[in-house]
């Protein structure tokens, strides 16, 4: 296989990249030629891979995420990596070592996070199309504050085999394109069971999009319309849905009563799986050396406290706590059983509908720094985690403006049933354009 | 029970011999080979890495669970056990915790009353080792450690018993016990350096127990266990408590150490390993045939061979030894098995043992020929082991091979036949070598002491026959020479 080098030099005036690749090499394929942008967790053979954190800074991973090799075997030329939050923790991508994304359709705003440059990247034309990570919103709420279009597979449809791990129970790598089609053509390169990946099914995703929602059931839950959610986003997702409704969808109200447990089962979760998956961040193997004069506990102290940003140490935190004896079953265990039920919940709702529609987000995206009390940036989740605590299949597709900037209308599905989340992205997006 | 009765509970690692890693596909073959080079993302830890479960490391294990009479559960799964430690690549071990692979079980040991006694067992999990840390001087003093990932990853079961054990003699009994059913289920070698490391939980009845940890030898077991004993006991009776703690083992001087910090206590905020689904293995119990094991050989030893039960204990209490033995005795199991029985478990291992010699250096067939010429009678056994350990300091120090009978000749050994009026019995080409006849120029020589023999002087005799063995070198067979100078003395009387 001959490979021939892309060219990329585009003017980053949103920091939306970490790592830039001037001269990405690729080669023949479905996606030959096409720059696509990977998010800075994912491991890139021979390309800085940070997680937008100081305590990675230099370190060159020796493999490829098992994406990332489908994305080469299919012609795919890596362009760079994307800014983030760092190891994903945030609504922003603000919580970056390196500094934060604009959005580039209002740059006084955030991109949205954790794949705020991932988004930014596509929304601002210099790549078709990347993969970005989503743990508990991180590829849709980007996707809705930018513009454009991103899909959290099924959990388990795509492989995590290199994904830098912030809670491997929720998250997925996904597709993030301007159109369904981008993202649907995505997601059959990199969709498929990884034998580096014990979680990974064999569902591969082979679909084309096709525009039809006929026939299909909607369920719209009153939580994703209700307190907290701004009742101009909810009007215009609301327009959306009617849209789908003259395309032959019927819509019936629906409620999701495990919703007001979701958030805290969330976060409990992810930072519990965090405090132990970032707790290698030692300086022993890589990132910033430790000091080697020091005994290993102070270095490792020095090393951690230095390397890790507000938000990273304050989730570390609040999962060590959680997991300490004692306090397993008052916080893990709990959350474990918060979280059946919402899986509960929507199987039960999916036995009446087959899809779930609703805003992906509560608002527009905010102003930069507007959101720097954590309590209100972890609760502009709600709308999004759901998804990842039932490991069903989520989009997000634009669907208009408020206050001038996009809105995003998040459909979700059946467990493998990413084709059907695809289909009515798609019917809706083509009714529209 | 005693007052002072020590209780001894043991959780035992052993490294699975498997060809690879329990959680990628590095080889586990890395003893000889330099620091860090059977290592890849998964076994060092890097970020993105994520464990895939090596199947023949669990089919090992349930074999271990089926032949300890254990019972494999129907879901087990694996957790995280977090903590920081230079040598622990991801910061937290992947190990079982509330969901542990098999359940309950036994050991049967002999006693120190002699007789079985079952050692209940409480559970069987299976972890990965951590990497290892080589501390340049030593841990405390030393200027700088290296870390060495060739042992990330290698499978490990642990074995925890409950406290049955009475004695530090019975734990070293519990854990050659065990040694020997998981080598005879062909998934441990003992052989390999660490691949056996126990932690020992002691008290006296009554009293806080003790953990030890950090003992690696079979033998430092019982040593770690008799320090903890006489130490307890002593402070016991100078009415001091024992404090509940933990105490590493020190190899070299045979004592333990608290290890003082509370630094060291963990909390290790255990939780189920998200990158892993849970294991359904149950059914696979049905499918595993297990080989024949150490209790059921030294059953067929005593029946088949007529061994003693003590040699056939000692002689099944090891895989090696006892495939040795049947090979000893393959060629004439009648004729052989009761000389070779005596000889392996009564000579051949202190030999063995003296010149910290691996069994796997004796020549059977050597072996086995020594053991045929000491049954045609040519030789004492008193030059049956001068031959057997010229044998051994042959192969120990890698010299061209000799037979024992090449040895015989060399070192010129030969039963002497004593020529008194009878003729020997002996008729075996070795026989020939004859050193007069010493018993008649001994009668002749000490008229004296054939005088006090005539009148029943004891000692006289002794006296008579030292002389005979003095001129043939000793290389009569006593038996022999008593009956020959016996009938030599009465032919004179008569």
């Amino acid at each position: 296989m001959e490979s021939q080098k892309l060219t990329f030099e585009p003017d980053d005036r949103y920091n939306a990249f970490l790592t830039i690749c001037k001269k990405a090499p690729y080669s023949n394929g479905k996606l030959s030629g096409i720059a696509v942008a990977v998010k800075d967790n994912i491991s890139t053979k021979g390309i800085e891979t940070t997680c937008a954190s100081k305590i990675l800074k230099g370190y060159i991973p020796p493999y490829d995420a098992h994406a990332v090799e489908l994305l080469r075997k299919a012609g795919a030329a890596i362009v760079g990596k994307t800014n983030m939050d760092e190891f994903g923790m945030g609504t922003t991508t603000e919580n970056s070592a390196f500094g934060p994304t604009l959005n580039p359709c209002d740059t006084g705003r955030v991109p949205g996070g954790s794949s705020g440059g991932s988004a930014a990247a596509v929304a601002s034309n210099m790549v078709q199309m990347a993969l970005g990570t989503d743990t508990g919103g991180s590829i849709r709420c980007p996707a809705a504050f930018c513009g454009i279009v991103g899909l959290k597979p099924t959990y388990g449809r795509v492989s995590r085999y290199g994904l830098i791990a912030y809670a491997n129970s929720l998250e997925q790598i996904g597709p993030m394109g301007r159109t369904v089609n981008d993202v649907s053509a995505l997601m059959q390169v990199i969709a498929g069971k990884d034998r580096h990946d014990s979680t990974t099914y064999d569902r591969p995703y082979t679909h084309t999009p096709v525009a039809d929602v006929k026939e299909l059931k909607i369920g719209i839950p009153e939580e994703y319309f209700g307190e907290g959610v701004d009742p101009k986003v909810a009007g215009v997702v609301k327009t959306a849905i009617g849209r789908l409704e003259e395309l032959g969808a019927t819509t019936v109200p629906c409620s999701i009563p495990s919703m007001k447990f979701a958030l805290a089962a969330y976060y409990v979760t992810c930072t519990c799986e965090a405090s132990s998956n970032l707790a290698r961040f030692d300086g022993v193997r890589y990132g910033p050396a430790a000091d080697t004069k020091k005994s290993w506990h102070e270095a490792y102290k020095e090393v951690r406290r230095a390397g890790f940003g507000t938000e990273v140490r304050r989730r570390i935190m609040l999962g060590t706590f959680a997991l300490s004896s004692g306090y397993y079953g008052k916080y893990y265990a709990k959350a474990q059983v918060a979280r059946e039920n919402v899986k509960a919940d929507f199987k039960r709702l999916f036995s009446e509908v087959d899809l779930i529609a609703g805003p992906t987000m509560p608002t527009i995206a905010f102003r930069l720094k507007e959101k720097s009390d954590p309590l209100s940036m972890y609760l502009s989740d709600i709308l999004t985690v759901p998804a990842n605590l039932a490991g069903i299949p989520a989009i997000s597709v634009p669907c208009g403006k408020s206050d001038g900037m996009p809105v995003g209308l998040q459909i979700m599905g059946r467990p493998f049933e990413d084709e059907c989340v695809i289909d009515a992205a798609f019917a809706y997006e083509q009714a529209v354009n | 029970m005693a007052e002072d009765q020590v209780i001894v509970g043991l959780e035992v690692h052993c490294q699975l011999d498997t060809k690879s890693k329990l959680f990628c596909g590095c080889s586990t073959d890395y003893r000889s080979d330099g620091p860090n080079t059977h290592v890849c993302p998964v076994c060092l830890g890097l970020p993105g890495a994520m464990p895939v479960l090596n199947k023949r490391s669990i089919e090992y294990a349930m074999k271990v669970a089926k032949a300890l009479n254990c019972t494999v559960l129907n879901e087990s799964e694996f957790s995280r056990k977090n903590y920081f430690y230079p040598d622990l690549d991801k910061a937290y071990q992947i190990t079982q915790y509330d969901k542990p692979l098999a359940e309950g079980g036994y050991l049967e040991i002999e006693s120190d009353e002699g007789g079985e006694r079952r050692i209940q067992l409480t559970r069987i999990h299976v972890e990965e080792d951590p990497g290892r840390l080589v501390h340049m001087g030593n841990a405390e003093r030393g200027k700088y450690s290296l870390v060495d990932y060739n042992r990330a990853g290698i499978p490990l079961i642990e074995i925890v018993s409950e406290p049955d054990m009475r004695s530090p003699k019975e734990a070293r009994k519990f854990l050659n016990k065990l040694r020997a059913t998981l080598e005879y289920l062909n998934v441990f070698d003992s052989d390999k350096e660490g691949s056996l490391r126990v932690d020992a939980n002691i008290s006296i009845k009554g009293n806080e127990r003790v953990e030890v940890k950090n003992i690696t030898s079979y033998k430092g077991v019982e040593k770690a266990l008799t320090y903890e004993v006489t130490r307890q006991k002593n402070q016991i009776r100078r009415g001091q408590r024992i404090e509940r703690e933990t105490r590493h083992f020190i190899e070299s001087t045979g004592i333990t150490q608290s290890s003082r910090s509370k630094e060291q206590e963990h909390d290790y905020r255990y939780f189920p390993e998200p990158d892993l689904r849970p294991l359904h293995v149950l059914s696979w119990v049905e499918g595993i045939v297990l080989p024949e094991l150490p209790d059921a050989r030294r059953e067929r030893f005593v029946l088949q061979y007529g061994c003693s039960l003590n040699h056939a204990r000692t002689l099944t209490g090891e895989l090696k030894l006892a495939n040795f033995f049947e090979g000893v005795v393959a060629a004439d199991p009648k004729g052989l098995s009761t000389l070779a029985a005596t000889w392996i478990a009564d000579t051949l291992i202190g030999e063995l043992n003296f010149r910290s010699m691996n069994l796997d250096k004796v020549d059977a067939a050597g072996f086995t020929g020594l053991i045929g010429i000491l049954k045609m009678d040519t030789i004492t056994d008193k030059m049956c082991v001068e031959i057997l350990r010229d044998f051994l300091d042959r192969a120990k120090k890698g010299l061209h091979y000799e037979t024992p009978a090449e040895i015989m000749d060399r070192l010129k050994i030969r039963k002497v036949v004593l020529l008194s009026g009878t003729a020997s019995s002996t008729s075996s080409v070795y026989a020939n070598l004859v050193v007069g006849d010493p018993i008649t120029d001994v009668i002749r020589e000490q008229p004296q002491a054939v005088e006090d023999y005539y009148k029943g002087k004891k000692g006289a005799f002794n006296f008579l026959i030292g002389q005979v063995m003095k001129k043939t070198r000793g290389c009569a067979d006593p038996g022999e020479l008593n009956r020959l100078l016996t009938e030599a003395l009465k032919k004179r009387e008569a």
